[in-house]
């Protein structure tokens, strides 16, 4: 087991034409927390999603857990096992409770019985504090409850990395916080994670680092104090005084 | 030698409705297979898989059902099969539902959001739990009622049968009308006949209309 949670080496990928990422270079140790931000459509958002292979790359080299991704198929259904991911518009799937959300991966992929994925879904509900939704319908829960069902079901598979895509922008400001407090009690308890977001005050508060892209180009990272409070690029100083 | 109309010829005529019956299921369950098949195959990733359905689909449905039949059915005997009007029109009425269903149950696996494909992507369920438990099931919500209307469609297209000689309820038709010269009498009994076995599925199909867009705006 290496202490590398996540090898990204000279990472390209375009859309058509399009140039999405550029040479992108980053080495994610276990345990660490990363904030990804930056304007939209500067790749923040496809970094991430190359990661599980939800886009795949057209040049360069992706290791997951000392797996690399690139090589074939296999390889990438034994690392998506090991990484969650949290989406800005939930994707729950709606036409089953809350409940069988979360027990459907684990039983399918990871062949466990179902009355342990359940208990483990019942766990997990009960630590981003829904455990009394579990058997209604995503579409009778508020955003903030989605999206915390969303965090549990990922984290059912039992992850090493967890990236989360956005997973604020589409909530009602009143339920920023609820989604905010669940994934700074993950960061807390050691889990790796990847976030793309634009929650600042999020950044600030679990952050190891902090990582602006613009254009398809990480541009500038740092731990959060130097990030924000010494900013070198004009890109980022310009980002920054925006969303202040 | 024209007979008069009389309750055997009605009976007759009735009778053959099982066999528009028959037909219409065969055609249906063997076109719901097929169109499942063609529905994933235009959905799917290879190209040249959407290729060869998006041309099956094409094929039957840019030429008329009538001219399948008559294709099918002489080409029974090029391939060395007995003609029998029965394997003939099941066949061509299987393949004719399959680009049809096919091409109805791939707008509704694309009516799915991405979204939901991308989530079950990434909790790692492969592509056969993916379309089986994720996709598939919220697809057939979108698709029941059009599938319905489609079997409309069928049980009314399975009178072309009647030309190639397969005795439905059509030909049943035809057969008294040869006999009595009653044509207004035994039309009007064929089609009334007809519309008692589709206007409860059209009735069905619309309730079931009315209801997903109760779903959807929920």
């Amino acid at each position: 087991m290496t202490e590398h949670a996540i090898i990204m080496r000279a990472v390209n990928k375009y859309y058509g034409a399009y140039h999405a990422l550029v040479d992108i270079d980053l080495t994610v140790t276990r345990g660490e927390r990363i904030v990804i931000c930056g304007p939209s459509g500067s790749g923040k958002s496809t970094l991430i999603r190359t990661i599980n292979q939800l886009e795949p790359i057209e040049s360069g080299t992706i290791i997951v857990d000392g797996v690399e991704l690139t090589a074939g198929g296999e390889n990438v259904a034994r690392v998506r096992q090991d990484v969650g991911m949290v989406f800005q518009s939930f994707n729950l799937f709606p036409h089953m409770t809350v409940l069988e959300n979360c027990v459907l991966a684990p039983m399918k992929t990871r062949k466990i019985p179902r009355a342990e994925a359940e208990a483990t879904a019942r766990k997990y509900l009960e630590r981003v504090r829904i455990p009394e939704q579990a058997d209604k319908y995503p579409a009778q829960l508020s955003g903030g409850q989605q999206q915390r069902v969303a965090i549990a079901r990922a984290l059912c598979m039992k992850p090493r990395i967890m990236l989360f895509d956005e997973p604020t922008s589409a909530l009602d400001p009143e339920m920023v916080k609820e989604v905010l407090d669940t994934m700074i009690d993950l960061a807390r308890e050691g889990m790796t994670m990847l976030c793309v977001t634009h929650e600042m005050d999020f950044a600030r508060a679990v952050a190891d680092r902090v990582i602006f892209m613009d254009k398809g180009v990480i541009v500038e990272e740092n731990a959060p104090d130097q990030f924000f409070g010494n900013p070198q690029n004009e890109r980022l100083q310009n980002f920054l005084g925006q969303i202040a | 030698m024209i007979r008069e109309f009389s309750s055997a010829d009605l009976m007759f005529i009735v009778s053959a409705v099982r066999w528009t019956l028959i037909l219409s299921g065969i055609a249906f369950l063997g076109g719901a297979l097929g169109g499942l098949a063609v529905a994933l195959a235009r959905t799917a990733q290879g190209r040249l898989r959407r290729r060869i359905a998006a041309g099956f689909i094409q094929v039957f449905q840019g030429t008329p059902l009538l001219m399948q039949l008559f294709l099918v059915y002489f080409g029974l005997a090029v391939v060395g099969l007995p003609i029998d009007p029965l394997l003939a029109a099941a066949v061509a009425l299987t393949l004719h539902a399959s680009a049809y269903l096919g091409e109805i149950w791939r707008g509704a696996i694309e009516a799915v959001p991405p979204g939901q494909t991308e989530a079950a992507t990434a909790l790692s369920l492969s592509y056969k739990d993916r379309m089986r438990h994720v996709v598939l099931p919220q697809a057939m919500r979108l698709a029941t009622a059009p599938t319905v209307g489609f079997l409309v469609q069928l049980i009314k297209g399975t009178s072309l049968a009647s030309i190639i000689g397969f005795t439905e309820l059509t030909r049943a038709g035809q057969i008294i009308n040869n006999a009595t010269f009653k044509p207004f009498l035994v039309f009007g009994t064929v089609a009334a006949l007809y519309f008692v076995l589709c206007w409860p599925l059209s009735l069905l199909a619309r309730r079931m209309e009315a209801r997903m867009r109760l779903a959807v705006t929920r």
